[in-house]
């Protein structure tokens, strides 16, 4: 086998790999790809049924509510213009409160209740997500600088 | 007084970087020897420089000089003494610090010890080493300097984030900084050789050690940091795909893929071009991981708060390195030679399959990491690509890795025989098929593919195992034989091994966890029972204790499994004084076959606790695998041929052996 022939052969078979990693994200993409939604975007009624999609907001004022079973709890995301009820149930990351930024991900049952199955930690409690921060600048609610 | 001696060591760092990063490539450029021996003192005087800021600084946070800001935002006095000296890079300015001392050590070590090496390639190793000093320590003093004094001083600081006092983290930076950087090294090398226009084995050897060694710290670095997260986040995941993670997972991909392609250059002299442009790759991506986790402009569930400015000027720097050394490579690429041929399947071609699967596999992570960023500069849409994503690409791709990995190391190099080797590994083909019929039946079932995946990880080990054996002729020869060929058998071959055995003992760890986990969820009072498989985690009782600087719950959960008592469990959920942060400590009781995590969360005001408890399989093999990976490692930088400066002394040994021969 020549030098040329052997390059040729290696530079087949890598883009041969790359078709086939291609051919993979684009399968994934199709089905797994999270979208982010403000409370305002869930009311507004595009959102598909029984996607998993992120709802981000602020964890509106004294509406968390701990169920008597000690680990579902209740909330409210807003964005000040709406407001979407959440339920979860699980371990809240240690920096979930009132007032605060918060992302969580899940579905939309059949009541307009967001089912989350997951609630994103951080790691600081000056931190705010940047969608939230992004949907917040829209709605003219953003405090920060 | 200290923090001024460390802002202006740290400008006159910045001025020997400049001289450091110019003058010897000039020199070597144009044939100017004064010019050339300039490099080695610019180093060291820079590591010196760089050595006493870094002191000054640590000093400040070891006293809690609490008239500088940054000591004031990370520091309090209460601070046990481990995370008053963590607290130094456990923060943006100091991180970046601590980056920069490393890259200075890294310099300071080529010009100490690179005695041996061409003083040109020295010259110019050390001047691109200068180069991304300058830009670091531009970056900190323009952007981030740590030394800033507080006009008013408080009483005393505002803590460091609790998150991050943990023994495990505290260790989990420098780790994962002695890897980035370390990749540094590589680079400067590639950089320097596209400058020389020459590529030989001897570069292959210098070149090895240095990304073996970044390879470990990196491995280590990135282990700490999953397992930190599986025993303080409460919720014992150990992975996320996060964008954080990924950052620091994209150069180890490259990494490993560099590893193994060095090895091509230096025994074969092929795969030049390849090697250097992968070694650009990796540090690149090494910068591009710094940038990721400092700008924060993905959403992450390990995300800080940071400034977007800084994350700007890391941008600006990525693109000049990454547009000016692929320029360079460009150029000067192509006049690589290639060396020897080889056919597809040999040692060469094993090892160009395992390139070309980490850097597709590389790809994918990357894609999924950024293609948030994309979609929403290009059509504003706001998306997160997680876990699903990644399980579909990268895993498909690793497969087909895992697999060849056994036969790999028993092709010959230049022309292989793969029948051969299939024929060697038939009775790991035997010990795969019995885990895999074993697992289904303790499992009862279970997915198919975890199924396989116990089966490969069998695979792997017990290829590893079989080709090591095989380089002993153990059974086949007598033992006395065998054990002279052990002690005949080069570090590097026993290191190989270890760190395959390495990867098999990870995937089994991933695919236990992953697969079998069982929990339960409660809230609990004392005396409450709960049982999860086998075991019965009862509720004895809990209280608040006292730390240095936190009030702790502490529930005491006694665990027994058929009325036979396993062990005693204590999580606690801490409260620090200087924030309103809460962190969980989990109680875990590792086995061999797998862990007992127990999180207790807050009281209901019934006396119950929210308790939750998982059994989660075999999920220390990952770490314990990590280990064994870098010692690996370790072992292998220990052959003496890997020893910084060993080429030289190598020939001159051989050189007398054949004047007494």
């Amino acid at each position: 086998m020549t030098r040329k022939r052997r390059r040729l052969y290696l530079v087949l078979f890598g883009l041969t790999l790359l078709g086939v990693a291609t051919a993979l994200m684009l399968n994934a993409f199709s089905s797994s790809l999270v979208f982010f939604h403000t409370p305002t975007e869930v009311k507004a009624d595009s959102i598909e049924k029984d996607r998993r999609f992120r709802l981000g907001g602020l964890v509106e004022d004294e509406s968390v509510k701990k169920h008597t079973n000690g680990l579902t709890t209740s909330f409210r995301i807003t964005d000040h213009d709406y407001t979407v009820d959440v339920i979860f149930e699980g371990s809240l990351p240690d920096l979930f409160r009132e007032g605060q930024g918060v992302v969580a991900e899940g579905k939309l049952d059949a009541n307009g209740v967001f089912q989350a199955s997951e609630v994103l930690a951080k790691h600081d409690e000056n931190y705010m997500p940047p969608e939230v921060a992004d949907a917040l600048k829209k709605t003219g609610q953003w405090k920060g600088e | 007084m200290i923090a001024e001696i460390g802002h202006y060591a740290l400008m006159l760092a910045l001025v020997l970087a400049i001289i450091q990063g110019t003058m010897p490539l000039i020199g070597a450029q144009a044939g100017i020897d004064s010019w050339v021996s300039v490099a080695r003192p610019a180093a060291l005087g820079q590591l010196f420089f760089v050595t006493i800021s870094f002191a000054a600084l640590t000093y400040a946070f070891v006293v809690s000089d609490f008239t500088i800001a940054n000591v004031v935002k990370n520091s309090h006095s209460a601070k046990p003494m481990l995370y008053k000296v963590s607290g130094v890079w456990g923060n943006h300015e100091g991180s970046l610090l601590l980056w920069i001392l490393i890259l200075a050590v890294f310099g300071g070590a080529v010009a100490a010890f690179g005695s041996n090496l061409p003083s040109y390639l020295r010259a110019r190793v050390i001047g691109v080493q200068g180069l991304i000093g300058v830009g670091f320590l531009l970056f900190i003093l323009l952007t981030s300097t740590p030394f800033e004094r507080l006009p008013n001083p408080p009483a005393d600081g505002q803590g460091l984030n609790p998150l991050l006092q943990d023994p495990g983290l505290a260790f989990h930076p420098p780790f994962l900084y002695l890897g980035y950087v370390g990749f540094s090294m590589a680079f400067s090398f590639a950089i320097a050789a596209l400058l020389e226009g020459r590529v030989d084995p001897a570069w292959a050897r210098w070149v090895r050690p240095w990304t073996l060694l970044a390879w470990c710290f990196l491995t280590i670095g990135i282990a700490l940091g999953s397992w930190w997260a599986y025993y303080e986040l409460g919720w014992g995941g150990w992975w996320f795909w996060d964008p954080v993670e990924n950052a620091s997972f994209m150069p180890w991909l490259l990494g490993t893929a560099l590893l193994h392609s060095a090895i091509v250059v230096e025994k074969r002299d092929t795969l030049k071009a390849w090697t250097i442009l992968l070694a650009i790759l990796t540090f690149s991506l090494s910068l591009l991981g710094t940038f990721i986790v400092r700008s924060g402009v993905l959403t992450s569930v390990h995300a800080f708060a940071t400034d977007p400015e800084r994350g700007v000027f890391i941008l600006a720097f990525l693109a000049v390195v990454v547009g000016g050394s692929l320029l360079l490579f460009a150029m000067r690429g192509p006049a690589l030679k290639g060396g020897g041929l080889f056919s597809p399947i040999s040692r060469e071609g094993a090892l160009v399959l395992n390139n070309l699967l980490l850097t597709t596999a590389c790809a994918t992570v990357l894609l999924g990491t950024l293609y948030p960023l994309f979609l929403d500069a290009v059509t504003g849409d706001k998306v997160s690509v997680g876990p699903p994503f990644f399980n579909a690409t990268f895993v498909p791709l690793m497969v087909p890795l895992l697999v060849a990995l056994a036969a790999g190391p028993m092709m010959a190099w230049k022309r292989g025989d793969l029948m051969a080797a299939i024929s060697r590994l038939k009775f790991a083909f035997a010990l795969a098929f019995i885990v895999a019929l074993g697992t289904w039946y303790v499992k009862t079932g279970g997915p198919v593919l975890a199924i396989f995946s116990m089966a490969l990880g069998t695979w792997l080990i017990a290829g590893a195992v079989l080709e090591w054996a095989g380089r002993l002729k153990l059974f086949a020869a007598p033992l006395a034989d065998s054990w002279r060929r052990l002690r005949g058998l080069p570090r590097a071959a026993h290191g190989m091994t270890l760190a395959h055995i390495g990867v098999g003992i990870v995937i089994m760890g991933i695919t236990g966890v992953e697969a079998w986990t069982v929990e339960a969820a409660k809230v609990m009072k004392p005396g409450e029972t709960i049982s999860v498989g086998e075991y019965d985690l009862t509720l004895m009782g809990a209280k608040t204790v006292k730390g240095p600087n936190y009030s702790a719950l502490r529930g005491t959960f006694k665990v027994t499994t058929e009325g036979e008592p396993v062990t005693i469990l204590e999580p606690e959920t801490r409260s620090y004084l200087t924030s309103t942060m809460e962190t969980t400590e989990a109680g875990i009781r590792p086995t061999l076959s797998s862990d007992l995590y127990v999180a207790i969360g807050d009281s209901d005001g019934n006396g119950g606790y929210a308790t939750r408890f998982y059994v989660k399989p075999l999920v220390h093999w990952i770490w314990t695998g990590s280990v064994i990976m870098v010692l690996g490692g370790f072992v292998s930088l220990s052959d003496r041929r890997h020893r910084v400066g060993a080429p030289a002394k190598r020939s001159t040994r051989s050189k007398l052996k054949e004047a007494t021969a």
